[in-house]
């Protein structure tokens, strides 16, 4: 099974490298791209970060997520009809801060599945099921452990991504949508919200990773901003595609 | 005169908790003294090759190699008389198994198929004191060491490629993993006990031996908790502090023969507050209950009652049960295994010839 998912990695880091020399960026200029760049970070991490934790139950979550993103982005071939150059054309600092970003959210995408192992972990202890399945879950104490770090680290990224954006923001404000602005911005908040909540004891247990999770989700309805921010002229686009 | 490495000859002579209440156990039960007069008795045997004397609370069998199946009886008298016990009383009970049987017992004994406790790995381990006692005292020869060496190995097969020792089964190893399943290492824990009585106590000894390292007793004996915490190596927690510090402790065993409950809802909720990020798991084993149930409204604290510990037990019980018509199987194959290599050492290596049963 592990080798499986090493070829499968493999395999799509090299698809994404060939589409990147293809495209001359980072490839993450549209919903195709950036649902499997997502999916490719997340499994990334927990290879080279999660391996840490010894949790080999959050290495078949991740490469199951993983699975998941590249079935999704496969399924609607329009995603894949157009591509935004703004990554290619512009300076270096775009495609940095896309990067990052992109990790970033690969980052909370591991953390929100060791949050839902963290809340099968407490149903499985609170009514009492702890064997067959249950019994391959790691302990709370670890799940909450490795949630605290995978935030910590995420938001850090996360935060660098901003930064970075807001320095070519700076710049060239008129490139912007202010929607997708707030977006991240509220999806930073939120992240924010829970590491400053969890380090002071206020958002702990099972209530933290119900609170990482309900976030993920809405990370992942902020992508549609961030996304429909790279053609101004949305009507433009599906014309193109229809064509 | 046969001859006495031929498979056909190993026997299996004893008796076991299966047909024998503990009440007779303890009258078969062989104390060290004895079993070296009886050492003495059976090295008189000429027929008897080789042996080794398993002997626990559950059951006391001998292993043998003789050269005739007339040597059997002479042993079972040897031990009966050697433990002042009516031979026509011990016949009917006693297990005797011969051949391939016998070697499917000994490889069912050391993987604990034939345990009270199914698949407990306790036994195992008493059957390598047994082997590397009769071993010391040149016993056994190169039957019984090839035998008992592939009962090892069976077993460990058998644990490994079954779920047969999956899961605990008895309430003291259930609550010490369910405390792994919260804590992972208990290596981090504080443990308070609250009762020094011998559950109470069990459990204690179950935490110790699974790496907690920080263990308080309380009791509402401070005398009694004061001793058993000496006993154990712990420190000592007088009654009436017992709430107001339970915010120092990860894990809190409830033992006591109180009328009414001695940890309650408000003591926790306060203790919570303390610690609002580390989970607090009681384990309530007393009857009638020690802990509020209601203290488990808290989102980070888990109670679990005796029931609760039961019934987890139950499950695992029949998770391993589940289990042994395949482990029997394997364990089956190996004993054919091992009676074929043991035919064809006997006839010269080449294995050819299939051992009489």
């Amino acid at each position: 099974m592990y080798s499986v998912i090493v070829v499968g990695y493999v395999l799509q880091s090299i698809g994404l490298l060939m589409r990147g020399l293809a495209v001359k960026s980072c490839p993450i200029g549209n919903s195709f791209e950036i649902l499997q760049f997502c999916g490719w970070a997340a499994t990334t991490i927990y290879l080279f970060i999660g391996a840490t934790f010894r949790l080999s139950m959050l290495g078949y979550f991740t490469a199951g997520l993983s699975a998941i993103l590249a079935t999704i982005s496969l399924s609607f071939g329009s995603w894949d009809a157009t591509h935004s150059k703004m990554l290619s054309d512009s300076n270096p600092w775009v495609p940095m801060h896309a990067g990052l970003a992109m990790f970033g959210y690969g980052t909370f995408s591991l953390l929100a599945l060791t949050s839902l192992l963290h809340l099968i972990r407490h149903y499985s202890l609170r009514s009492k099921r702890l064997s067959g399945w249950f019994s391959f879950l790691p302990s709370l104490i670890e799940l909450d452990q490795i949630g605290t770090r995978l935030l910590g680290f995420g938001l850090a990224l996360f935060t660098v991504a901003m930064g970075v954006g807001y320095l070519y923001w700076r710049i060239d404000k008129g490139t912007v949508d202010h929607l997708k602005v707030i977006a991240v911005f509220l999806v930073w908040v939120g992240y924010f919200a829970i590491f400053v909540g969890r380090l002071k004891g206020r958002l702990v247990g099972h209530y933290f990773a119900i609170a990482c999770v309900v976030l993920y989700l809405g990370a992942l309805v902020s992508l549609d901003p961030v996304n429909r921010s790279r053609y101004p002229d949305r009507t433009q686009v599906e014309q193109a595609h229809h064509e | 005169m046969s001859d006495p490495t031929h498979p056909a000859q190993i026997f299996v002579l004893g008796a076991t908790h299966h047909r024998v209440p503990i009440e007779v156990r303890e009258r078969l039960a062989v104390s060290s003294e004895t079993a070296e007069q009886l050492r003495g008795e059976l090295a008189r045997l000429e027929g008897l090759a080789e042996y080794a004397l398993l002997n626990t609370c559950n059951r006391v069998e001998f292993y043998g190699v003789a050269q005739s199946p007339q040597i059997v009886d002479l042993v079972r008298r040897a031990f009966c008389e050697r433990q002042n016990f009516d031979e026509a009383e011990f016949a009917q009970f006693c297990i005797d198994l011969r051949g391939q049987n016998a070697l499917l017992h000994l490889l069912e004994v050391a993987s604990g198929l034939d345990s009270q406790m199914l698949g407990e790995t306790e036994i195992f381990g008493q059957v390598k004191d047994a082997y590397a006692l009769a071993q010391s005292k040149g016993t056994t020869g190169a039957v019984l060491n090839r035998v008992f060496q592939k009962a090892f190995q069976a077993a460990k097969h058998v644990r490994t490629n079954t779920a047969i020792t999956a899961g605990q089964v008895s309430i003291a190893n259930v609550a010490v993993d369910l405390a792994g399943n919260i804590f992972g290492s208990l290596s981090g824990t504080r443990v308070l006990l609250v009762g020094a009585g011998e559950i109470g106590e069990k459990t204690a000894k179950a935490f110790q031996s699974r790496g907690a390292p920080s263990l308080t007793v309380c009791s509402r004996n401070f005398d009694r908790a004061a001793q058993l915490a000496a006993e154990l190596g712990a420190g000592a927690l007088p009654f009436e502090q017992r709430e107001e510090r339970l915010a120092d402790f990860d894990i809190v065993v409830c033992a006591t023969s109180a009328p009414n409950t001695v940890i309650s809802t408000s003591a926790s909720a306060a203790a919570m507050r303390r610690r609002p990020a580390r989970p607090l798991l009681y384990l309530d084993l007393a009857l009638p209950r020690d802990v509020e149930p209601a203290v488990s409204s808290h989102g980070n604290v888990y109670l679990y009652n005796l029931d609760d510990l039961a019934k987890v037990a139950e499950e695992n019980r029949r998770a391993r049960e589940a289990e042994v018509q395949r482990a029997k199987s394997l364990l089956g194959e190996k004993a054919i295994h091992l009676w074929n290599s043991l035919a064809g050492r006997a006839n010269g290596g080449n294995g050819s010839r299939a051992p009489a049963a």
